[in-house]
């Protein structure tokens, strides 16, 4: 995977947890695209229309917290998100999306820095995130390697393929 | 070194580790559920591997939506069946368990200084053992399950220190819920809780169990208190073998990044109002709110104590027309004890419809899911926007005490304040 994703933002507040992400009752749903069509519909019903082309998530603090369900960042992955970057993370979310393939940085200030609509251009290897639309800069803790490693496989599962076969 | 540290230590082959360092550790058990399972399964084939790291250390438990309320579910429920089958794995299947952190205990897959993941958030309720437990993902459910190994970045401890008596009717989810009130839904992000003191030593399994349980509500890694006595007596007919306790004490001069103190001594009963678990005020605060649901269960809160605790108010009164009282014990040996005791007969009696041993509705998924415009008062652990049900739907968090009542007088209620007018 490519470290370097540009695409418009769209910001979510503080504590965006796993139920309102993807609900409960959808968890019996097995194909990725399916979750996707209710990606934070609780909080806006336009949000999957709006995600389609490629966005980048920008949230508060804590967000994807609550259940372990990685449905939730599939959900959200399938329906077009390319990124989340975001003050905290629920440490579960956090790996989950690694996981999955779901690239996704910590970095304090975003929310103050960002509106929705702004570009975001973001470096996961470089650790830099840039508001193109206002110029705002960033530079965030950059992810171990081994971490790294599993966003550039685009998940674990790959990046476990990988390493078993040697 | 405190608990926590001990326990990631001797799991990555380590003398000492620091809050900070990230660590490869072996897993002693790994759980997974009908929810989170399915997904691990498939991902589990797709690394490519034939066989599981080690049979005897994956438990596969069905609890969410069971018995299945619908043809999906049934399909996910048979995935499971059938992998446990092919890896001659250990199944609780309907009927033969419950929720997975009741089942998980009580069936002897919990032991002391074990470090124990599971496909779900609340798999930090072992902690109440001692144990280093916590939340994962399918996918790395998938990981664990092929290699038995799992990486943590050690977490830095807040220590909890709680001292006091609780008065009658005011119970450790009173003061779970009041501590995440204090410390908010991210207080503890990324960190362990370590809960100690006189309160929690004097705190039965079950107690213990609801702390730790809600310890991922307000963010944390981990939930963990010292196994003692009281953990030796629950856990010594259930396990094959008990490790040494004085290893799994936190030494005298063990780091903690800090130490928070709760008396509970003039506490009074604590609800979380929605939409949020650390949106929580005392009852006498918190107004006139009337029901349609009130729900005792879940793995907060289905455990005997809690259902002795909700019959004890309950009995010999009925349920507000107009109220559902739903009460779930949290397995099949919870509820064979409750109906040994005469429990089940109380809350029929008074009118509340007790289910079958499962999550129900505290995830919205499966049963008594609630309208819009509707109130739930629930023992469960989470009140966000659409957990149990319609999004305009809200979700009041109590005791087992205060959900009892509030089923009685049909709007949240002080439980010790129903005795006195009967
Ligand atoms: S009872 Fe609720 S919180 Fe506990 S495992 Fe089931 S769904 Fe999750």
């Amino acid at each position: 995977m490519n470290s370097k994703i540009k695409a418009p933002a769209i910001k979510f507040g503080n504590n965006i947890d796993t139920d309102v992400i993807l609900p409960g009752k959808y968890l019996i749903l097995v194909d990725p695209c399916e979750l996707a069509k209710h990606a934070l519909e609780s909080l806006d019903t336009e949000f999957v229309k709006k995600a389609q082309k490629g966005v980048i998530l920008v949230g508060g603090k804590n967000f994807g917290c609550g259940s372990s369900r990685e449905q939730a960042p599939l959900a959200l992955k399938y329906s077009g998100v390319k990124c989340v970057v975001a003050e905290s993370f629920a440490r579960i979310f956090f790996r989950n999306a690694i996981n999955i393939g779901l690239p996704v940085i910590e970095c304090k200030g975003i929310s103050a820095a960002v509106e929705t609509g702004d570009e975001l251009a973001v470096d996961f290897e470089a650790g830099k995130v840039e508001n193109v639309s206002n110029g705002k800069k960033f530079q965030v803790e950059k992810l171990p390697p081994f971490i790294l490693e599993i966003v550039a496989d685009c998940g674990l599962i790959k990046n476990l393929r990988r390493k078993m076969k040697k | 070194m405190n608990i926590t540290e001990k326990i990631l230590a001797k799991a990555a082959g380590k003398k000492a580790v620091h809050p900070g360092e990230i660590v490869d550790a072996n897993v002693d058990v790994v759980m997974i559920h009908d929810l989170t399972g399915p997904l691990a399964v498939e991902a589990f084939k797709r690394i490519g591997v034939q066989k599981v790291w080690n049979n005897k250390k994956i438990v596969l438990i069905l609890d969410h939506q069971v018995p299945a309320e619908s043809v999906k579910a049934a399909e996910l429920h048979k995935i499971m069946r059938q992998f446990a089958k092919d890896q001659n794995l250990q199944i609780y299947d309907v009927g033969k368990g419950g929720i997975c952190h009741q089942v998980m205990p009580e069936k002897g897959h919990v032991t002391p200084g074990a470090v124990i993941v599971g496909a779900d958030s609340h798999t930090c309720t072992y902690g109440a053992f001692g144990a280093f437990a916590t939340g994962i993902g399918s996918t790395e459910a998938a990981a664990v399950m092929a290699t038995g190994k799992i990486w943590f970045k050690v977490p830095p401890t807040i220590k909890v220190n709680v001292k006091g008596n609780f008065q009658k009717y005011v119970t450790p989810k009173d003061l779970i819920l009041y501590v995440i009130g204090k410390m908010g839904v991210d207080g503890a992000i990324y960190k362990a809780a370590e809960f100690t003191g006189p309160t929690i030593k004097k705190m039965s399994i079950a107690g213990r169990m609801t702390l730790c349980n809600m310890a991922v509500e307000m963010g944390a890694k981990n939930g963990i208190i010292e196994p003692d006595e009281t953990t030796r007596k629950f856990l010594e007919t259930r396990v094959k073998a008990l490790p040494d306790f004085d290893a799994l004490k936190s030494d005298k001069d063990a780091a903690y990044e800090s130490t928070v103190e709760f008396d509970v001594s003039k506490m009074e009963p604590q609800v979380a109002c929605p939409s949020s678990v650390d949106n929580v005020k005392p009852i006498s605060e918190v107004g006139n709110v009337t029901i349609e649901q009130a729900f005792i269960g879940s793995c907060t809160n289905g455990r005997l104590e809690d259902l002795r605790l909700a019959a004890e108010v309950m009995k010999g009164k009925r349920v507000k027309d107009g109220v559902r009282a739903l009460v779930i014990p949290a397995s099949q040996e919870v509820w064979k004890q409750a109906d040994q005791e005469g429990l089940l007969q109380i809350f029929i009696d008074a009118g509340a419809i007790v289910c079958g041993s499962a999550c129900g509705p505290c995830l919205g998924g499966h049963i008594g899911l609630l309208a819009a415009g509707e109130s739930c008062v629930s023992t469960s652990n989470r009140n966000f926007i659409g957990r149990m049900g319609s999004t305009q739907a809200s979700v009041y968090l109590a005791s087992p005490a205060t959900v009892a009542a509030s089923a009685i007088t049909g709007k949240l209620t002080d439980p010790t304040k129903l005795e006195k007018k009967p």
